[in-house]
């Protein structure tokens, strides 16, 4: 019987996609033995984003814990927290985003107990597997008796819980004083109004060969006809011509679109991992021998600075 | 102030990383062996510092048996002062790793203990997160922009939504990002230098041993093989294509 602890993702309004995701992860280690799945909330007025965990199915109850030294997601607040609330569960689970990397290591730290980063399948209450090398290997891990399991759940590998559920929302009160040695200052969001790239059914990218931030203008053209997110290489990214967070790979989003369009990047080993499950990916590169054809299921060899244009015309 | 450097001996970030026929790991015989990329952008962030006057002392630190001493002495060419081996199996958990560099940064009384975010053969991404709950420091994982101000530093954080800017206070631990710096080539009079560097050995067990239950690491399998697809011949027929399987 496992007893399942899963700290939730959110920006104080919204519940971040992941969170559904670390559920069916959960549930596919329920399967195994039985067990109840629980979801911890940290911030500061969230009873919108608990209403919200407590709506995804196959959740038992959502333990909300409101103060304003939480209300920023800082590890040195909430890592000792989930800590603290993970007495008495046999998993502590979080989503493998910058923010679960950030924290449930240092609450397993905490615990005195190892951690499992991106765990993408489960063989059994204690039996995993998770990513190596960037992907070029996949190990199964087994955590023997007598230790907690803690974990951050690969977004990539799981779809989310459905709706409908009726989890009870229990107000938590904070176990743990604020951290005076770490204050949060701010947050600048690339923001925009197109759809979040580890969510989008399709995801437009543009590598170094785009060349300047301006012809980046021509990736964000033809997104905004596909109703497409848009991604980058890190070339892209570290030339200037994106900001950081749309950098897809390894060191970046690990994403699984239904459809990726990758203009002008090569392929290299670390960005393929990022895109290993996408549902469909399309490469346009003027060099035939680029290594992202290898994975591409539609290739067409030329210059995307004609091949956009002529794209965004056959489709209107 | 003292700044510690992780350094992690790992596989070369270009070598295609192949699985063991038996599935008992991955091929590392005669294969090329670096420094782990995020802590070569630690370590030229750490001597930055130096450089400019903010760090008195840079030592780097490994965690391994003695291979690792090479990766160290690429560290001291690239003008480390001193270099710690901490004597120890490959095999080692974070946990175990995060233990060492909290018994090390108390020992040494270090300011600062900057680390990679991530080991690119385990993929990780733990160390630096769990060494600050165990030493009770803040933590600044993702770094791409560190600044000190005296007895705190501002750091520029790569996070999903953006970036995020924090204030610390010293002493703490930060993790490498990306786009932190270009980490400096070695030159060959650097190398010769780095010879008479001094390298200590230290024992694992003096620093506190093995800690935490280990996860069992069992079969190997190479990633579900995703198949070369189909090439179309232009435009038109890319749009065609994608048309036909529903997808635009
Ligand atoms: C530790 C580490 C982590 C990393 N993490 C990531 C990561 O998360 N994500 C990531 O993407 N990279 C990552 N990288 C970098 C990676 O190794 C590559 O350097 C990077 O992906 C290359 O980006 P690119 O394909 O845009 O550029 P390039 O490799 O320079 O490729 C540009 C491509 O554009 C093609 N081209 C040029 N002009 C045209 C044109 N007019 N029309 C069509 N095609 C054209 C060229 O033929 C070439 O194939 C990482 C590297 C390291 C060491
Ligand atoms: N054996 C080791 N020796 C020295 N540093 C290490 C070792 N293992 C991990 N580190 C450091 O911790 C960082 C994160 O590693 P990981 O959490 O394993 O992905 C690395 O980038 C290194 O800076």
């Amino acid at each position: 019987m496992s007893k399942i602890l899963i700290l939730a993702e959110h920006d104080g309004d919204t519940l971040n996609p992941g969170t559904a995701k670390a559920v069916s992860c959960a549930q596919a280690i329920t399967a195994h033995g039985g067990g109840d799945v629980d979801i911890l909330v940290l911030g500061d007025g969230i009873d919108g984003v608990a209403a919200q965990a407590s709506a995804l199915q196959g959740v038992n109850a959502v333990l909300a814990t409101n103060a304003p030294h939480l209300a920023a997601p800082l590890a040195a607040n909430h890592g000792p927290e989930l800590a603290a609330a993970a007495d008495g569960y046999s998993h502590v689970l979080a989503p493998s985003s910058t923010y679960g990397k950030d924290v449930l290591p240092h609450a397993a730290a905490l615990m005195g107990v190892n951690a499992l980063s991106d765990i993408m399948a489960v063989d059994g209450e204690r039996a995993f597997k998770r990513p190596v090398y960037a992907g070029n290997a996949i190990v199964d891990v087994s955590v023997p008796e007598g230790a907690v399991i803690a974990g951050t759940t690969r977004s990539a590998s799981w779809s989310a819980a459905g709706e409908g559920g009726s989890g009870a929302v229990q107000d938590r009160a904070a176990a743990c004083e604020a951290a005076a040695h770490t204050r949060y200052v701010g947050l600048e969001g690339a923001g925009g109004d197109r759809p979040d790239l580890q969510t989008a059914p399709v995801v437009v990218s543009g590598g170094r060969a785009l060349g300047s931030a301006e012809n980046f203008d021509l990736i964000y053209g033809l997104a905004d006809k596909l109703g497409a997110a848009v991604g980058a290489s890190r070339a892209a990214v570290d030339a200037g011509y994106v900001p950081n967070d749309m950098q897809v790979g390894q060191t970046g989003k690990i994403i699984s679109p239904e459809l990726y369009l990758a203009f002008g990047i090569s392929g290299a080993i670390q960005h393929l991992t990022g895109i290993k499950d996408a549902g469909t990916i399309v490469a346009v590169n003027k060099d035939a021998d680029a290594p992202i054809f290898e994975v591409a299921d539609i290739g067409l060899v030329g210059d995307l600075f004609t091949v956009i244009p002529e794209f965004e015309q056959q489709l209107s | 102030m003292k700044i510690l450097v992780g350094i992690k001996r790992a596989v070369d970030y270009n070598v295609r990383v192949r699985v063991k026929s038996d599935g008992s790991g991955v091929e590392t015989d005669g294969v090329k062996m670096s420094v782990n990329p995020f802590d070569e952008i630690a370590l030229e962030e750490a001597l930055r510092l130096k450089e400019a006057g903010k760090a008195d002392e840079v030592i780097v630190v490994s965690i391994g048996p003695g291979d690792v001493q090479q990766q160290l002495r690429t560290g001291l060419a690239m003008g480390a002062d001193r270099a710690i081996q901490v004597e120890a199996g490959d095999t080692l958990q974070p946990l175990t790793v995060a233990q060492v560099f909290k018994a090390l940064a108390e020992r040494e009384g270090a300011g600062i203990v900057f680390l990679g975010k991530q080991a690119i053969d385990d993929d990780s991404n733990q160390v630096g997160q769990m060494t600050a709950a165990l030493w009770g420091r803040p933590q600044a994982t993702f770094a791409s922009k560190v600044s000190l101000n005296g007895e705190t530093a501002t750091v520029t954080r790569e996070v999903d939504a953006g970036l995020e800017t924090i204030e610390i206070d010293l002493p703490a631990v930060i993790t490498s990002d990306l786009r932190l710096n270009e980490p400096r080539f070695v030159k060959l009079p650097d190398i010769m230098k780095a010879k008479r560097k001094p390298l200590d050995v230290i024992a694992l067990d003096e620093l506190g041993g093995v800690v935490g239950v280990a996860p069992e690491a069992g079969h190997h399998a190479p990633p579900e093989p995703r198949g070369r697809g189909i090439m179309v011949d232009d435009t038109a027929a890319l749009v065609a294509e994608l048309k036909n399987r529903g997808l635009v």
